[in-house]
């Protein structure tokens, strides 16, 4: 590329070099899902290498999200019970500790979780494969590695971390449950039964799995792109997973409002 | 890791997954599968005064819910609000002439809608509209009427608490011992 002139002129050829590398990255990242997903291969062989991802990056996620889960909703039961206390209405927590954990903080934090988790070791493990020149190895073989070791684990995430939200949320409120319920002394009865006359599941629980799959998709393709345009060097994998880290931490934050404004923003 | 222990593994993942969306499902959003009782019916009652009613707000028949509310527009012709309310199928007793009010759950509580019950045989059914109605109880015209006295009752209770005070003046005068 032409060097870049000094002054205003300078400054604009800059500002049009950096937002026609995003744009190129941007169809870089989607050309390299297509590819990845179109014609994916079926069962058989690449049934078990799913199966393989969906343990590492589901699975293996799953003491982190029940911990984190189980501590969420009981901090949320805590925190709104010393607030509604207030207003003697502390049977309306269980409706406070559903709600915000369905429609909010299980698919957020669940994707947080999983980004930080599963996302930063797929980019570290494909950036490695990448270094190791074990993805060329494949293509020399006649494996297409983008079916082989890309697909698998794209599937993997959009699978696993739905399941992984949902499995947060249901600690989450037994959680809340244990703390609001057992500790606090809120009736059992009026505990879930505001609950339950809060909750709708066409709207809540399935806005929020939708929310789920959304960031699933996102934080898996992240972290998949991200490993397999690295730079094949220990600086460029650890580089590229701090970028995994904190691009789908901001993608998904940004997502969440934006979904959250479309589903729950006219009430 | 063998490949069995694996997929067990991954098996039961899935497997804790689906159950938490049920568990999701019928413990905490309490849905039922199916319709109980026979579907429900639509009717409308306009109110002069729907401040804080809500849609999906409730209504409710001697404290027991019967149904919710749907919609809350404004009626032009009539200077009102007219609310459509859905009741349940299995409540199809209630009188036409019956009066939908407006209450309060509580002091701070939410607002819903409630039956005051009518002596027609006729009942409501789809499509009735409820000529009764009471609205919602605005607090600061209550206040206003009392504090301003533009309404006479309002005078009146300040005039016989005025003479309460005097009389309890009086009382303490002639038996100073009477606040030991």
């Amino acid at each position: 590329m032409e060097s870049t002139s000094k002054g205003l002129l300078g400054r604009i050829q800059l500002l049009g070099r950096s937002a026609i590398d995003i744009i190129a990255s941007l169809g870089n990242a989607a050309i390299f899902l297509a590819m990845s997903l179109i014609g994916r291969p079926g069962p058989g062989k690449h049934f078990q290498l799913l199966v393989k991802q969906i343990y590492f990056v589901g699975v293996l996620s799953l003491p982190i999200i029940v911990v984190s889960g189980l501590f969420i909703g009981m901090i949320m039961a805590l925190q709104g019970y010393n607030i509604l206390i207030s207003y003697a209405s502390a049977e309306a927590v269980g409706q406070v500790v559903a709600l915000s954990l369905l429609r909010e903080l299980g698919p957020v934090v669940t994707g947080l979780l999983f980004a930080g988790r599963a996302g930063s070791a797929l980019t570290a493990e494909i950036g490695n494969m990448k270094a190791s020149e074990q993805l060329s190895g494949l293509e020399t073989f006649g494996v297409d590695p983008l079916k082989y070791v890309i697909a698998p684990r794209l599937i993997a995430g959009f699978i696993s971390m739905p399941l992984l939200a949902t499995i947060f949320v249901v600690v989450g409120i037994w959680g809340g449950a244990m703390v609001a319920v057992d500790w606090l002394g809120v009736f059992d009865g009026s505990y879930w039964g505001n609950m339950q006359s809060s909750v709708r599941f066409g709207y809540d629980v399935c806005n929020g799995l939708i929310k789920g799959v959304v960031f699933a998709f996102v934080a898996t393709w992240i972290a998949v792109y991200q490993g397999y345009s690295c730079e094949a060097t220990s600086v460029g994998i650890s580089r590229a997973t701090t970028k995994t880290v904190v691009y789908s931490s901001l993608a998904i934050l940004g997502l969440d409002f934006i979904l959250t404004a479309l589903m729950f923003g006219e009430i | 890791m063998n490949n069995r222990a694996l997929e067990i593994t991954v098996g039961l993942f899935v497997l804790a997954g689906i159950l938490a969306l049920a568990l999701l499902a019928f413990r905490v959003s309490g849905l039922t599968l199916g319709d109980t009782g026979q579907g429900s019916y639509k009717v409308t009652a306009y109110f002069d005064n729907v401040d804080g009613l809500k849609v999906r707000s409730r209504v409710a028949f001697a404290g027991v819910t019967i149904g919710k509310v749907t919609a809350i527009e404004m009626a032009p012709k009539q200077y009102q609000a007219k609310v459509t309310l859905e009741l349940n199928g299995d409540v199809n007793y209630l009188p036409e002439d019956s009066t939908a009010i407006i209450y309060t759950a509580g002091l701070l509580g939410e607002k819903y809608v409630g039956f005051s019950l009518g002596g027609e045989e006729e009942v409501l059914k789809e499509g009735s509209v409820i000529k009764d109605t009471q609205s919602t109880l605005v607090l600061e015209d209550l206040i206003n009427k009392f504090v301003m006295g533009s309404d006479d009752s309002g005078k009146e209770v300040a005039k016989q608490l005025q003479t309460m005070n005097d009389t309890l003046k009086e009382l303490v005068k002639t038996n100073p011992n009477i606040t030991n």
